[in-house]
């Protein structure tokens, strides 16, 4: 005595999806609901994904990142000129012909307007010397040229570019007393340093008073194996008093505050909208279940089983879900993929500019998140469908 | 069928006046009652009801409201439990039957016919009529042709197409016959299948059931307010405060 199951699932489920349009309104307040959710719950996400690719693609595998021991940060680092000599000699650092792959750097954080709020935030002002273009493998100078060693020039982010007031190739800014001239723009891959300007150290350094100091050394490798004995190499002399780390695990690291802060608000929010929608789907089902009480205690008269009239209710409750995580999905796509926003990295307490990111892994989490909100939201209207009271249900609409 | 064998030898033993027709019994109730909880109070709404039906007889079952008419048509179709007594049919004890079981038993032995006809408004006449063919494991093919054969014997193959919405009252009871024909269940129950219907077109389902009887030798219990659609039947029952009047 086998039963069709599966054919009794599809006739069901059929039925009940052609159904929808005769309860739309009901259907459609769970459809709206879970698109709700799935909506916010990609864009938080796809906030926190842009912020990390932005961060991670500035990181390269074979760079490392040397700052004074204990130091968080470049901000927090400083170097003397002594230090980033010795630094320099370490052993395998990659050269360019007589060139070391070793860029000693310092930054200083200025104010700037930003072009949608006309306040002013924080940007780094980075300078550097020849061996920082060769050290960055996707550095590339987009408009403009590079500044010019000894003259107040700047070389801007494409991202800083796009973001903030007066860093037009041509024009001029001031920070403080000095007054300098933007002469190029820069792309770095999408990276970290695209919200940044750059110019010559030396200039830098008396700028701001730095003496001869500098924050940072970046240094390119022979190849990924060589960082151990590096490090040793470091930690076995005191006078070094230094941290070796990858310029990869430094960014994460950098991005980990923010990108904790963006989930720590993103998915409490998500569940707590989740909850609502949930709610609205059960409702839904609910008025789909008691609407059907008669089409269901017929198909029971009939001889069609508890089971799939219960997982035909399931089944259209995870459909309207799909729906609306589609939806959801869609338009957070629309509206957020690639809105490019700046923010203050905790870490560095400058702005980072970044997009938002809205990936296939994204839209697949929240698909999935729709799905569970649509198995949750159908199955106790599910189980009321499976023990509705096959006889009583006639006689109410009889 | 070898529950119907010993019911047939057990019937023998029983030194009843008809016994030619108790060879023949497809419906047996055996002090069947019902009751409903209210609250704390027990309704008896069914007492103590004793009947046979003989397989091939077309009774009709009429009663005041609230008699208990449509409570036993339930009993006798598996949608719901006698509170005590014996239920048998075609051989076998279905007082005594899980609600999983008895799902199992309704798609293979019972036909429904209700007052509002209950068609699947989503579904064509065919696909309304294919419904309990479903629940067997006949092929696509040969359910058509079951479909096909039923539509036609309800005088309905040229509205196979037609979407209930589209098809009269007395056009929607005739696919809702052929939905309860096509399985060939061995026990047609009607609950005031005419009570929805106009004089001309109820006297056509009517005669039309008159044949199911007569020319299919098909098995009908039929409950109507009506003495003329009871006038169609072999025999009838009276109900009155669940009980059984004897004729
Ligand atoms: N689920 C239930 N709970 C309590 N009482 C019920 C229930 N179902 C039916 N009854 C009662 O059982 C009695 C018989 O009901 P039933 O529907 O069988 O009468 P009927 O003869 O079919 O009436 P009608 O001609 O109006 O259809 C009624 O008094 C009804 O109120
Ligand atoms: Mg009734």
């Amino acid at each position: 005595m086998t039963f069709n199951w599966l054919s009794q699932i599809f006739i069901i489920s059929l039925m009940n999806l052609r159904n929808i349009p005769q309860r739309w309104g009901t259907s459609s307040v769970a459809i709206f609901g879970v698109a709700c959710v799935v909506g916010v719950f990609i864009a938080v996400l796809s906030m926190a994904t842009g912020f990390q690719r932005t961060m991670s693609n500035a990181g390269s595998p074979n760079t490392v990142i040397i700052m004074r021991a204990g130091a968080t940060s470049e901000m927090s680092s400083g170097l003397s000129y002594e230090q980033t000599q010795w630094i320099s000699s370490l052993p395998g650092i990659e050269k360019n012909g007589e060139q070391l792959l070793s860029s000693a750097e310092l930054f200083v954080v200025v104010d700037i307007s930003k072009k949608t709020t006309n306040t002013s935030a924080n940007v780094s002002l980075r300078g550097v010397m020849p061996a920082a273009f060769a050290v960055r493998d996707k550095f590339n100078i987009v408009e403009g040229r590079n500044f010019e060693p000894g003259k107040n020039e700047l070389i801007v982010g494409r991202s800083a570019q796009k973001q903030f007031n007066n860093l037009a190739v041509g024009s001029s800014i001031k920070f403080g007393q000095t007054e300098w001239r933007v002469v190029g723009m820069f792309e770095s891959g999408g990276g970290l340093a695209e919200s940044e300007l750059w110019c010559d150290a030396k200039i830098l350094q008396a700028a701001y008073r730095r003496g001869n100091s500098f924050q940072t050394i970046r240094a390119k490798l022979i190849s990924p194996s060589v960082l151990a004995d590096l490090k040793a190499a470091v930690a076995a002399d005191p006078k070094f008093n230094v941290d070796v780390k990858l310029e990869t695990a430094y960014l994460s690291e950098q991005s980990a505050p923010m990108t904790k802060f963006i989930m720590g608000v993103g998915y409490p929010l998500a569940i707590l909208m989740a909850l609502g929608a949930i709610f609205g789907a059960i409702n839904t089902m609910y008025t789909s279940v008691s609407t059907r009480t008669r089409e269901i205690a017929t198909l029971r008269a009939l001889g069609f089983g508890a089971f799939p009239v219960a997982f035909s209710t399931l089944f259209e409750s995870l459909v309207l879900a799909f729906v609306g995580g589609a939806i959801g999905s869609v338009v957070a796509y629309f509206l957020f993929n690639g809105y490019t926003v700046s923010t203050l990295n905790f870490a560095s307490f400058s702005q980072v500019v970044f997009d938002f990111a809205v990936t296939p892994a994204l839209v697949k989490q929240g698909v999935i998140f729709a799905a569970a909100i649509g198995f949750i939201g159908g199955l106790f209207p599910a189980i009321r469908a499976a023990r509705l009271p096959v006889a009583t249900a006639l006689r109410d609409n009889g | 069928m070898s529950n119907s064998a010993t019911l047939e030898k057990s019937a023998k033993e029983v030194p009843a006046s008809n016994e030619v027709l108790a060879n023949d019994v497809l419906v047996s109730l055996t002090n069947i009652s019902k009751t409903y909880k209210k609250g704390k109070e027990l309704v008896p709404v069914l007492t103590d009801i004793n009947v046979k039906i003989q397989r091939g007889d077309f009774v009709a079952l009429m009663g005041p409201s609230g008699s208990g008419k449509t409570t036993l048509l339930n009993l006798l179709g598996g949608l719901d439990n006698p509170s005590a007594g014996e239920l048998i049919i075609a051989g076998q004890r279905i007082d005594k039957f899980s609600s999983s079981q008895l799902t199992k038993w309704r798609a293979q032995n019972v036909g429904f016919i209700f007052q509002f006809y209950n068609l699947m408004p989503v579904l064509s006449a065919e696909k309304n009529v294919e419904l309990p063919l479903l629940l067997t494991n006949l092929t696509s093919k040969e359910r058509k042709a079951h479909v096909a054969a039923a539509l036609d014997l309800v005088g309905l193959a040229d509205r196979a197409k037609h979407y209930p919405s589209e098809l009269s009252g007395g056009q929607e009871q005739r696919v809702a016959i052929a939905r309860a024909l096509v399985s060939d269940p061995n026990l047609l129950l009607c609950d005031e299948p005419t009570g929805d219907l106009d004089r001309a077109t109820a006297d056509e389902i009517l005669a039309l059931m008159q044949e199911l009887n007569q020319e299919q030798q098909k098995t009908i219990v039929m409950v109507t307010h009506d003495p003329r659609a009871a006038d169609h039947a072999r025999h009838t029952l009276h109900l009155d405060k669940g009980k059984l009047i004897q004729e």
